[in-house]
């Protein structure tokens, strides 16, 4: 009998030598084995992670490289025999465990592009209950839900989708965000590589709630792997006939895959639609809002692709089973990314409520350089930085926010204490200077600025004098810059000096 | 003075567009596979996507350099791209830059004769930093050694 081993072909799994694992299994193994590429089951600091499949269920071995093959096989891995690499059973694996995965149920378990493996495994439900309903009622659901923007503000996905409901019947399109620049953050990655096809229904049962004809998903450059498995999910999705059919036969709903040119502000949303039109990615002025007028003048969606992946399951069981997740204003779940100097880096979805706390150290295990956590930067770049003193505070739009943060993308970097804080506050105006898409002075201008008054302060010149100029800075782009790049570039820089004033002002001052 | 060498007609250039049904909203996918077969984009090409897409030489230049992907210059041999990020920085990309300048005798952002360093913001490779990509293979927990291994590696990469 031959015993299926799975070997992730996700990019970070493939970053550590994946492939050359999943060819060497297949050599060893001869007829014994079949090997499967699945996505990543999110244990990243395991990867490659090979499962093999047994009676009792998968058993998860990791990190495996190529010179540990021959040995392990020998010691009976085909079998699922105990072994120092070995975790035993995957599901078991406590950081698993207690998960509560969603958006992710998928993602790691099936052949990425098994059109098979994903209707097995619940794909395709929330389309089918979808297709019964009227236009309404799937934006009502949506709407019931809770369900929220993901891609970094937050914004109620319902109240979106029925603005563009409304508008009047004709060209409308659905565009999905996947430019996904945040530093810290990779789960758009791996859904998309994972399970392409959840992102697929979740587009077209949105087409089906604003009743667009033409959808895009706009990937950014960085991700040729994500780009490769999208595209071969969509021709096989289309050839399966899934996106229903005009009377000539085309599908009903065209998707196109679209790529980036590595500009950070292509993922704001008026950025990317001017990409899509072949232009410069300058932010525009709102209103007019993209569900009135966005791509091509027409009323559009634009969604990020944990929304969009996230909108099968909420129809699938319903918008009441989803909003039973979270608390308060945040419903259902977050896919949690874990980055930086982290134990055990990679995806946590958890219900909204878990603590930073628990995510850092009971999922993420500390550091793995083992030196204390000084600072955790959350919600990307445009995020602040929080304190370990901030480990009880319950993720959540607002607790964060409280916080002097933010969820946004869900992304969480560690530093260790032998990081400078006057280095991430300069690099901070760094990146908004080398990103910022130029259109307004205070972000264009201040964030060179703010990068050589830093330097100053750096340099011990003028100490006081030049951080009150930096502060003055920081409110003018906050107040007056026209998108969240200029506006939230302050945030990591003053909540860098908030938390740790003496780096900034030499320690006498500080002490005083 | 129209020399006959900023008249011609950059080939591939024309057939791309043609394959794109020269359509100016599919620009930046025109550059990017113009810049895929023949390495960086020349004003050969870009004059001839112009008149393909009935847009200006200024609208052009206006997009090329806005998207930091986009290359004017042929460069070297190989681009070893090097995140700088967030998450990166935290477990010493900084460090792997500066052993990575001295080793390959170039700054980032600069290029020697084999080899260019190059900045990138994240590689969605966050948990196993530091992230490399060479010729759009990635990599993770990279350090001097592993990079000069994956650049020997990517030697032979036409
Ligand atoms: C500078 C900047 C960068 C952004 N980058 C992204 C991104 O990479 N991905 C994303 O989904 N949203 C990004 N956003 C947010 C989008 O503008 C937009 O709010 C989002 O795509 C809407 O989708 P959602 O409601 O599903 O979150 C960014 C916003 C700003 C200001
Ligand atoms: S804040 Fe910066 S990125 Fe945003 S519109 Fe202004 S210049 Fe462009
Ligand atoms: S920050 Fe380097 S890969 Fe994301």
């Amino acid at each position: 009998m031959t015993v299926k081993v799975y070997v992730p072909c996700d990019a970070a799994a493939l970053s550590m030598g994946a492939d050359a694992v999943a060819k060497a299994i297949a050599v060893k193994g001869g007829d014994d084995v079949k090997v499967i590429r699945n996505g990543s089951r999110g244990m990243l600091w395991l990867e490659p992670m090979v499962e093999v499949e047994t009676k009792r269920g998968r058993v998860a071995y990791g990190p495996v490289f190529v010179s540990d093959i021959d040995g392990l096989i020998d010691a009976g891995m085909l079998s699922g025999a105990d072994h120092e690499l070995g975790h035993g059973l995957t599901e078991d694996m406590p950081y698993l465990a207690n998960q509560e995965r969603l958006t992710f149920a998928r993602v790691g378990i099936i052949d990425p592009l098994s059109l098979s493996d994903y209707e097995a495994n619940g794909g395709l439900e929330g389309l089918k209950r979808s297709l019964k309903m009227t236009a309404s009622e799937i934006v009502d659901e949506v709407f019931e839900s809770g369900l929220r923007g993901r891609g970094g503000a937050g914004f109620p996905a319902g109240i979106k989708w029925r603005t563009a409901l409304a508008q009047p019947e004709g060209q409308k399109y659905l565009c999905a965000n996947a430019d996904e620049g945040d530093s810290g953050t990779f789960a758009d990655r791996m859904l998309m590589e994972g399970d392409p096809f959840c992102l697929i229904e979740g587009m077209i049962i949105g087409s089906l709630g604003i009743g667009a004809d033409t959808g895009y998903i706009y990937i950014r450059s960085e991700y040729p792997h994500a780009i490769k498995t999208m595209r071969k999910a969509i021709e096989i999705w289309e050839g399966a006939g899934l996106s229903g059919h005009n009377e000539d036969g085309s599908p009903r709903f065209k998707l196109h895959v679209r790529i980036g040119a590595g500009a950070y502000i292509c993922g704001e949303e008026s950025s990317m639609l001017e990409s899509l039109e072949g232009k410069r990615g300058e932010v525009k002025v709102k209103p007019p809002i993209p569900a009135i007028s966005g791509l091509f003048g027409k009323p559009t969606i634009v969604n990020n692709v944990l929304t969009l992946g996230t909108v099968p399951i909420i129809m699938a069981k319903g918008p009441r089973a989803y909003a039973d997740y979270g608390q308060g204003r945040s419903k259902g779940t977050q896919p949690y990314q874990l980055a930086g100097d982290i134990a055990r880096g990679g995806l946590v979805e958890k219900a909204f409520g878990v603590t930073l706390g628990q995510l850092v150290n009971d999922f993420g295990g500390g550091t793995r350089s083992g030196r204390p956590i000084k600072a955790i930067q959350t919600g990307g770049p445009l995020g602040g930085y929080v304190t370990p003193d901030a480990f009880d505070v319950a993720m959540s739009y607002e607790g964060m926010a409280e916080a002097g943060s933010m969820i946004g993308h869900g992304g969480l970097v560690v530093y260790n204490d032998t990081t400078k804080m006057m280095d991430m506050a300069r690099y901070a105006m760094e990146f908004c200077e080398i990103e910022s898409c130029g259109k307004c002075t205070p972000c264009r201008i201040g964030a060179v600025r703010g990068k050589e008054t830093l330097d100053k302060i750096a340099a011990g010149e003028e100490v006081e004098k030049n951080l009150e100029v930096l502060e003055d800075l920081c409110d003018l782009m906050e107040s007056a810059s026209l998108c969240a790049m200029g506006g939230l570039t302050p945030l990591p820089v003053k909540t860098a000096i908030q938390h740790f004033p003496e780096e900034f002002m030499g320690r006498k001052e500080a002490a005083e | 003075m129209a020399t006959l060498l900023n008249t011609i007609e950059d080939r591939t250039a024309r057939d791309i567009c043609t394959q794109h049904s020269d359509a100016p909203a599919e620009l930046l996918e025109i550059l990017h596979e113009v810049q895929e077969v023949k390495g960086f984009l020349s004003d050969g090409a870009l004059r001839t996507i112009a008149d393909a897409l009935n847009i200006s030489r200024a609208e052009i230049h206006g997009v090329v350099t806005f998207y930091h992907d986009f290359k004017k210059k042929k460069g070297a041999k190989q681009t070893l791209k090097i995140c700088r990020a967030e998450a990166c920085q935290a477990v010493g990309a900084n460090e792997l830059i500066e052993k990575a300048e001295s080793h390959f005798k170039t700054t980032l952002g600069g290029e020697s004769i084999t080899t260019a360093l190059e900045a990138t913001y994240c590689l969605g490779n966050c948990a196993l930093g530091p992230a490399v990509m060479v010729n759009n293979e990635l990599y993770g927990r990279v350090d001097l050694d592993r990079l000069v291994e994956i650049s020997n590696a990517h030697k032979g990469d036409s």
